[in-house]
């Protein structure tokens, strides 16, 4: 009797917050209602995702908006919350620095295109002050230290890599992101493609189990750790390393060669051969002089947008604003320290927006 | 019970309120008895007010439970395909969509506790100082000031601040005592919220202490006490009550805080196997990777955390009130 009396108590509390969440939800959607009606100027678009996108997107938006009077607003949310966005049909566009997964592109309701529309590197940082040379790594060696196998810094292996340099006998401290993050994201997929361990132990996301180190978070917490710490190496974005004039190391690539992150081997690693989706990692990358850890970031749209009603005029504007984003936008990219595409990224760029439609029928000619 | 308590009001002896309708301007019947009439507006204002608070009230209850409610439906996914072993898994992999929480729990039992044992002295310290030596004076007041500004900073701040200079003094203290010298930690993240929290118990004790009756305290003079022996057998006991609900709130905030110990506990998913080591909690764990966590069963696992801080944290809670009501029933 009691515990009758009980579940009709909780049930009376739950029918209580449930219709609270309703109505809270009702009022939500009207919210929203109210934005797309506000939207409907057509001069206003939206987009979520990405915060490695953010700085660069705030720039181009500027000028777009200068330039055309088209406003958007986009807001930094990270891939994840742009993805989810996007599928919600919230927002847009939305922004990423990794390809839907086979789930993601499920539960949308009809196929997206990935407009690949800038790149960036992940970078290794170090703090090793008897190191007077710049450091140089083998992915073997890199996917050893963030295992936790290599605990010094004068370990053979490195010492053998960086011949004449004098590596002193510290413990090494890794640090690694603690927030889920894009960068994690590429730095786990490059590691997974160049070592079998990494793969089997730790495989790659956005956020990982981490066998060795100490999280921080941010590329802030993360350069910060490298900072203070004697003895510390750890990943963080090319743009952050360059901005705060960071010690980063050379990394051996594919082609056995050791690249300098920079914005002109970035964009040399892009120089690949593009499928036409425009889905690919640049990790571990073919180009002979390509920095191995950099990643494209791709802008996401439904490829049918003829959606809630949306009016075709928004739809044009939305592809033509993109279109510019990969073309004319690129020109920002250099002084925030972003890696303009390569030429051959905006060719399938350009061939992937043809490919969007409003009611059937191309909306670029 | 509605209508008995407007006819107290009804029938409640006059007083001076300037509200009521002066006796003198109602009709001759009426003059003479002692019953005032109030208008009906005066009614319905006591009603609305009353009805205004018992419904802010019930919406509390209702906000608590809905999101109590809200926790357990989002975290169903994850409690059925986990079940208990949630609890008692060591292994956090979202990528192989392995979830244990073992290593978050103890990681935020560990640094409430150790903050909770650092912040004491110094709170009670301060609660004896300003409640019993120096209740008036610029110093007290400073000192007052001072100890609420440091529940006004806000977390970032102590989290950035430990970044910066705790961290490296930990990290050469630990080297000197030959623990892994990373400086980032458990001990770290103690500290810091010790002197987060130290306020919540610090003030609470403070007016307890001051309200002891003077008279016991008198008592306790007259009897040839000195002010330690005052302190220790009237004032302590009388205020023990009040002295833990204070311990227990620090504890509530230690509990739950989550920007200042993401910065400094070096947020690592394996078991602590010291106080110098890392670890992580779960309030950070939820701020750290919620945001991407787009896998249905990963959501739910980090939404399930967030029950599991919950529900600690009403035991806690209710753990402390048993207490406090065996302390004031003696």
């Amino acid at each position: 009797m009691k515990i009758l009396k009980s579940i009709a108590l909780s049930g009376l509390a739950f029918a209580i917050a449930g219709s609270m969440f309703l109505t809270s939800c009702g009022g939500s959607g009207n919210g929203s209602k109210a934005d797309s009606s506000a939207n409907n100027d057509n001069n206003s678009l939206m987009g979520a995702g990405s915060s490695f996108d953010n700085p660069l997107f705030s720039k181009m938006f500027s000028e777009y908006d200068k330039a055309n009077g088209v406003k958007v607003n986009y807001q930094s949310i990270g891939s994840g919350g742009g993805i989810k966005g996007l599928t919600d049909k919230t927002v847009d566009f939305g922004a990423s620095d990794a390809p839907l997964t086979d789930d993601q592109a499920k539960a949308m309701s009809g196929p997206a295109i990935h407009i690949p529309v800038t790149a960036g590197a992940v970078v290794l940082s170090y703090n090793v002050p008897e190191l007077k040379d710049t450091l140089m790594l083998t992915p073997e060696v890199i996917a050893k230290i963030f295992l936790g196998d290599i605990k010094k810094w004068n370990d053979p292996a490195i010492q053998s890599i960086n011949k004449g340099a004098k590596l002193p006998a510290t413990d090494i401290v890794v640090a690694h992101r603690a927030d889920a993050s894009g960068t994690s994201n590429i730095f786990t997929t490059y590691l997974t493609k160049v070592n079998k361990d990494w793969e089997t132990k730790v495989g790659k996301g956005s956020s990982v189990s981490w066998p060795a180190g100490i999280g921080g978070k941010g590329n802030e917490g993360v350069a910060g750790t490298i900072k203070q710490t004697p003895g510390a190496i750890g990943y963080i974005e090319l743009a952050y390393a360059i901005q705060n004039t960071m010690a980063y190391a050379k990394v051996q690539n594919k082609a056995g060669k050791f690249i300098t992150p920079s914005i002109a081997s970035v964009t040399a690693a892009a120089d690949i051969d593009i499928p036409a989706d425009g889905k690919v990692s640049l990790t571990n990358t073919d180009a002979p002089e390509g920095y191995p850890i950099s990643g494209l970031s791709w802008v996401l749209i439904y490829q049918e947008q003829k959606y809630n009603n949306r009016a075709a005029d928004k739809a044009t504007k939305m592809v033509k604003l993109i279109q510019w984003m990969i073309h004319d936008g690129q020109q920002y990219s250099g002084a925030l320290n972003y890696a303009p595409l390569s030429a051959k990224a905006v060719a399938v760029g350009d061939a992937l927006l043809k490919t969007a439609t409003y009611d059937g029928k191309p909306i670029l000619q | 019970m509605a209508t008995s308590v407007n006819n107290e009001l009804l029938t409640r002896p006059d007083t001076t309120s300037g509200r009521v309708i002066s006796s003198s301007k109602l009709p001759d019947e009426v003059k003479g008895t002692t019953r005032v009439r109030r208008s009906h507006r005066q009614i319905r204002t006591e009603n609305v007010f009353r009805r205004t608070l018992t419904i802010v009230g019930l919406v509390m209850v209702v906000l608590v439970l809905g999101i109590m409610i809200t926790l357990v439906v989002q975290s169903m996914p994850s409690i059925r395909s986990l079940g208990a072993a949630y609890l008692w898994g060591k292994t956090w992999d979202p990528v192989k969509d392995v979830y244990g929480a073992l290593p978050f729990l103890i990681g935020t039992i560990l640094t409430s506790f150790l903050a909770l044992a650092i912040s004491i002295p110094f709170s009670f310290s301060v609660a004896i100082f300003l409640g019993e030596y120096y209740p008036k004076g610029w110093f007290s007041d400073l000192l007052k000031n001072t100890v609420e500004l440091i529940a006004a900073v806000p977390s970032v701040i102590y989290g950035f601040w430990g970044l910066a200079v705790l961290v490296p003094i930990v990290r050469s203290f630990e080297s000197s005592i030959g623990a892994n010298s990373i400086g980032y930690g458990i001990f770290s993240s103690s500290l810091i919220l010790a002197v987060m929290i130290i306020p919540y118990a610090a003030s609470l004790g403070r007016s307890m202490i001051q309200m002891v009756p003077a008279n016991l305290k008198e008592g306790a003079y007259a009897l040839g006490a000195t002010r330690w022996e005052v302190i220790r057998s009237v004032i302590l006991p009388y205020t023990k009550s009040g002295l833990f609900a204070g311990v227990l709130l620090s504890l509530g905030r230690a509990l739950g805080e989550t920007m200042a110990v993401t910065m400094v506990i070096g947020n690592t998913s394996i078991m602590p196997t010291s106080i110098f080591s890392t670890g992580n909690t779960m309030a950070s764990v939820i701020a750290n990777e919620l945001p991407e966590a787009d896998k249905t069963i990963y959501n739910s696992a980090l939404i399930e955390l967030g029950l599991v801080l919950f529900l600690v944290t009403v035991a806690i809670n209710m753990i402390g009130k048993r207490v406090i009501s065996r302390f004031t029933n003696e």
